[in-house]
């Protein structure tokens, strides 16, 4: 049994607020540049010119990416013979979250109450923490703060069988462009198919999380994927919404066994901001 | 494609009449910032017939809500947020506040593009996801009311050289229609 106190997972996620706020990670990049070649409008080229200069500023100057620095969602793999000590992993990743936005200048953009008091709690917490029991001693923890504008683009459908390979597609492209400019495309499409309504739902969130433009191992979902790349980038949106030729960078599927009576889809969509930072423990 | 320089406020309409969609700006001067709590503010002050904290007449908005300033830093990031969510509110300020322009991302409703033939204001795109590289055209900021709303307040810009595309200009010609048909390869 490996021990790990709060403490250390705490001070960790500081770091990893730190890397996710400030350092576009290198997949995004590489999607982002090569993305100019495929780029056939000159304005759009230059917006993901000026997506390419933002990242470069940012981590030379240590500031923020993009000012929504998101809501914290971290994704955190937790080995059956780790033992957390002095408290729970939330109230762990939560110290960890509210101490890394205050020290590195992040804006806090979390209410306490949906709908009635809508008061900024001021911390960035808390933090959704998805939990998932593996094998081992390592506690994995990944954080891929989510933008408000682009999440709220999300959608789900709750498909019927027989609608198939089309019925996906039209639904993940119609979702696409019905977002428009909102989400700040080029988007990376995270979708969800199969599981219940909420499995489908955190799939496809799920999905972002993979690095950019890695394919599913399902050969069948990685043309799939392909497929619904192709469908989103014919649709005009473009960077911004404004035109263009490249309106998502990846599309990454997830999926999960279902109902004999169901096929849900779930789209979640990223902004070209994509962070994510991870590590060890 | 020629980019046009803008002083703000402007000094006269003829400025944004003058815009098309699809121009690229700079523009130099003042800017509010307002999101959606300070909105709901002036609304709920307009509709009251009081006073708003700000003087709006000829100025541009800017829906933006920035992270905190690193000391001596004039600004932290400040990329543009999704203007959709101010197109319940956006018609009664312009027609109330004399406001000439407003500053976001994405596509804006009907309504508000009819307010902006109406009332002659401008709509322009800023890079969404690009706020460390706008923050650079920053010089100056400053909290000018409701600080109690954190990222929400209304802050009082100095920018020289602020970047922007105009999204929709003030006959209502948009580039999110035209820009993505020109561009649209499919039927769908």
């Amino acid at each position: 049994m490996k021990r790990i106190s709060v403490q250390t997972i705490a001070d960790a996620v500081v770091d990893l607020c730190r890397r996710a706020a400030y350092d576009l990670p290198v997949d995004v990049h590489d999607a982002l540049a090569a993305s100019l070649d495929k780029e056939e409008s000159p304005t759009a080229r230059s917006i993901i010119r000026a997506c390419l200069d933002n990242a470069a500023i940012a981590k030379e100057k240590q500031m923020a990416i993009c000012q929504d620095t998101g809501f914290a969602v971290y994704l955190v793999e937790l080995g059956l013979d780790v033992q957390i000590e002095g408290g729970t992993l939330q109230q762990a990743i939560d110290a960890g979250t509210e101490r890394g936005w205050r020290e590195c200048y992040l804006r806090s953009s979390i209410v306490n109450d949906p709908l009635f008091d809508r008061i900024n709690t001021k911390t960035n917490t808390p933090a959704i923490v998805h939990i998932e029991q593996v094998q081992g001693d390592s506690l994995v923890i990944h954080l891929a703060p989510k933008g408000g504008g682009s999440e709220n683009m999300s959608a789900v459908s709750m498909l019927k069988p027989s609608d198939g390979v089309e019925g996906v597609i039209k639904f993940v492209t119609d979702s696409v462009i019905r977002a428009g400019g909102n989400p700040c495309p080029p988007v990376i499409v995270g979708v969800g198919i199969g599981g219940t309504f909420e499995k489908c739902a955190f799939l496809a969130k799920k999905a972002l999380f993979r690095k950019t433009g890695a394919p599913s191992h399902d050969l069948r979902y990685a043309n799939l994927e392909q497929q619904i790349l192709a469908s989103v980038n014919q649709s005009g949106i473009g960077p911004q919404g404004l035109g263009g030729t490249v309106t998502a960078l990846a599309v990454h599927i997830e999926t999960h066994p279902c109902h004999i009576a169901s096929m849900p889809v779930a789209v979640n969509l990223n902004c070209h901001a994509a962070r994510h930072a991870s590590m060890t423990l | 494609m020629t980019v046009k320089n803008i002083s703000l406020p402007v000094s006269d309409r003829k400025i944004i009449a003058d815009l098309s969609a699809g121009d690229e700006v700079l523009l130099s001067g003042i800017i509010y910032t307002g999101r959606d709590a300070a909105h709901k503010r002036i609304v709920a002050l307009i509709s009251a017939n009081e006073k708003l904290p700000v003087d709006l007449n000829g100025q541009f908005i800017y829906y933006a809500g920035p992270t905190p300033a690193r000391p001596g830093a004039p600004s932290g990031s400040i990329g543009p947020t999704t203007s959709g969510r101010m197109d319940r509110y956006a018609p009664i300020v312009m027609e109330r506040t004399g406001l000439c322009g407003m500053i976001g991302k994405g596509e804006r409703s009907r309504e508000v593009i009819d307010a902006m033939i109406r009332f002659g204001c401008v709509y322009l795109a800023a890079i969404g996801g690009a706020g460390a590289l706008i923050a650079q055209s920053v010089v100056k900021s400053e909290c000018v009311a409701y600080e109690e709303l954190g990222p929400e307040a209304i802050y009082k810009l100095t920018v020289e050289n602020f970047p922007a595309i105009v999204a929709i200009d003030s006959k209502g010609n948009s580039l999110f229609e035209s820009g993505v048909m020109r561009w649209r390869k499919n039927s769908a």
